[in-house]
């Protein structure tokens, strides 16, 4: 067998091939159904290395969470993945069709919102989506039940005879989502949905992308933290181009739990209260904090409020303060792109 | 070719719901109308003149009127293309739906293509709204019709051919102004490259915009002057796909 196969690399046209026959045709093994392939994606800018080698796939139903600093590239990868532009290296599959062996077809199942959305500012709402679906060719016997679901998913049947360069910011990013939407994409790539709208119009974005979420696979770009832990299943974080980590959303809080730690603080201050507390059976570190408290690191999935409690009592050093550090998504993103800067 | 027709369809859509195309075909009719007025009291006053009789051969409506009116059309059409074509690829870099023209289905080609007719159908219209200067002549002269047709004929590839580098033109930067500038620019020096020479005698006279047009304007269509204006045509256009290709690319 091809060693390429067992790395899930997808598909490959096969001649079958039987000792009685000629051959019966080609067909199509799926050996891992992905609906997305990134493969060994690199963008280079002249001198400037924009993306650096990123490779990852998404099952159908993923919602991946792309995460990093400006300028790590999540607005060129985006572009690679919806053929706006070529990789230098590397490849992309959507549902198997390469995106820059056939275009055409490979962009037919991609719903794409930049992050600008790409509205005419001269044309009413409808009779932009009217001209979204016919470029995107959508049937035309499909196409008012389309326009019609799209606004209505987007809540901006109101609108419909508005101009858009007269809506809002947020109804201008909803126009652009309907656009995305308007051809009932399997993938649906969103770079920033919710930049620059309050936080009420983030809010009922976030709940939209959540409806949508589901049968397709959704890439969304982003660097507002929580929005991942609330509607992502899976989170990639770039740095410089290069993948810094990849992990499904599940695993992630797993692991953030997993580490969680003690934040103490005391009125007494002393060294030994630290030696104390290390040699606790649980402890596997304890550290200093910014204002005179104690950052205490417990064995994996060990709960030691109630040990430490106790020794604080026995020793009447004076409990002031003492509360689990939350490990958040922050810290993680923090650190995944810091280690990559040494 | 699928696509063509909806690009076509909102840029058309596009054209008339701002004011850039009413402002446009006034303009040009209003200079045209004048152009032709002033031919026309030239005309009139030259038919009082005595010594008009001796030359009455020589000094008729087609050569007084119609040949010097299509040469100032064509010189209009010159300053008003630029005009036309410069928002047609600058703007949709600008309003950054370049992108989601570029991620649909559909080919590059056709999204130019699509462009393009959109302006040259109001090329038409401009023409079309101009031949009412013609259709009064008609009423109480009788003009050489075939001269008046193969003129428009010239016209309309003439402008046609401006269009083609006016798109390339917009092709090129995501500012209006500076496309029109440069698509202004590379028309000029392609109709004064050989203004002093003409077709046969040199490469410069050869290559010229407007030394191809002088047969148009006497009545002659042949068809070196159509394989030039379609090769012009042919050739902005394909530099215009290969300049948002290459774009892309790099």
């Amino acid at each position: 067998m091809n060693p390429s196969w067992q790395k899930g690399y997808s598909t490959k046209s096969v001649y079958l091939q039987t000792p009685f026959h000629q051959g019966i045709g080609y067909v199509n093994l799926r050996i891992n159904a992905a609906m997305i392939q990134v493969q060994n994606v690199s963008k280079h800018y002249g001198e400037l290395v924009a993306v650096d080698n990123i490779s990852f796939q998404l099952e159908k139903g993923d919602v991946l969470g792309f995460l990093g600093p400006n300028g790590a590239g999540k607005t060129t990868t985006m572009r690679i993945i919806t053929g706006y532009m070529p990789p230098t290296k590397g490849s992309v599959y959507i549902s198997d069709i390469d995106v820059f062996e056939d275009p055409q077809a490979a962009k037919s199942h991609i719903g794409y919102l930049p992050e600008n959305p790409p509205l005419y500012e001269d044309m009413v709402v409808r009779e932009y989506l009217d001209f979204v679906a016919d470029i995107k060719q959508v049937p035309n016997r499909e196409k008012n039940g389309r326009i019609h679901y799209v606004m209505e998913k987007c809540g901006i049947v109101n609108v419909g005879k508005r101009i858009i360069g007269h809506l809002s910011k947020g109804y201008k990013q909803r126009v652009g989502i309907a656009q995305a939407l308007i051809n009932d994409p399997e993938v649906l790539v969103l770079d920033e949905p919710t930049s620059g709208l309050d936080p009420m119009q983030i809010i009922e974005i976030r709940e939209l992308i959540k409806g949508l979420s589901g049968e397709r696979t959704v890439i969304l770009s982003t660097h507002i933290l929580p929005e991942v832990t609330m509607i992502c299943s899976k989170v990639v974080i770039i740095n410089k181009g290069k993948i810094v980590l990849e992990e499904s959303l599940e695993r992630l809080t797993n692991k953030i739990d997993g580490i969680e730690n003690i934040l103490l603080k005391t009125r007494y201050w002393g060294e030994e209260i630290q030696e104390k507390i290390i040699s606790l059976p649980n402890v596997s570190d304890i550290r200093l904090g910014l204002s005179n408290e104690l950052i205490i690191e417990p064995k994996k999935g060990v709960d030691i409020r109630e040990d430490l409690t106790d020794l604080v009592m026995q020793n009447g050093w004076g409990l002031l303060e003492m509360r689990p550090v939350v490990h958040n998504l922050e810290e993680v993103f923090l650190r995944a792109i810091s280690t990559e800067g040494n | 070719m699928k696509g063509v027709y909806p690009i076509l369809k909102r840029e058309l859509r596009s054209y008339f719901a701002s004011p850039l195309a009413y402002v446009i075909l006034v303009v040009f009719q209003l200079v045209s109308a004048m152009f032709f007025f002033l031919n026309l009291k030239g005309f009139l006053h030259l038919q009082f003149d005595p010594s008009y009789q001796l030359l009455r051969e020589e000094l008729n409506l087609n050569t007084v009127i119609i040949i010097p009116y299509f040469d100032t059309m064509s010189i209009v059409l010159l300053f008003i293309i630029p005009l036309i074509t410069m928002r047609l690829l600058a703007d949709e870099r600008k309003s950054h739906t370049a992108e989601l023209l570029f991620t649909s289905p559909i080919k590059l080609r056709s999204i130019i293509l699509g462009k393009y007719l959109a302006a040259l159908i109001l090329l038409i219209i401009m023409l079309c709204l101009s031949s009412l200067n013609i259709v009064v002549l008609m009423a109480h002269g009788n003009p050489d019709l075939g001269v008046v047709l193969s003129s428009y004929l010239g016209l309309l590839l003439l402008g046609a051919s401006f269009l083609a580098i006016g798109i390339f033109a917009s092709s090129l930067s995501s500012s209006q102004l500076v496309a029109a500038v440069i698509a202004f620019g590379i028309l000029l020096l392609l109709w004064l490259v050989g203004a002093s020479s003409d077709t046969e005698s040199s490469i410069f006279g050869y290559i010229s915009l407007i030394s191809h047009f002088k047969n148009f304007g006497k009545g002659i269509i042949e068809l070196k002057d159509l394989a030039y204006y379609l090769s012009v045509i042919y050739i902005g256009l394909f530099l215009t796909h290969t300049a948002l290709d290459s774009e892309r690319w790099r």
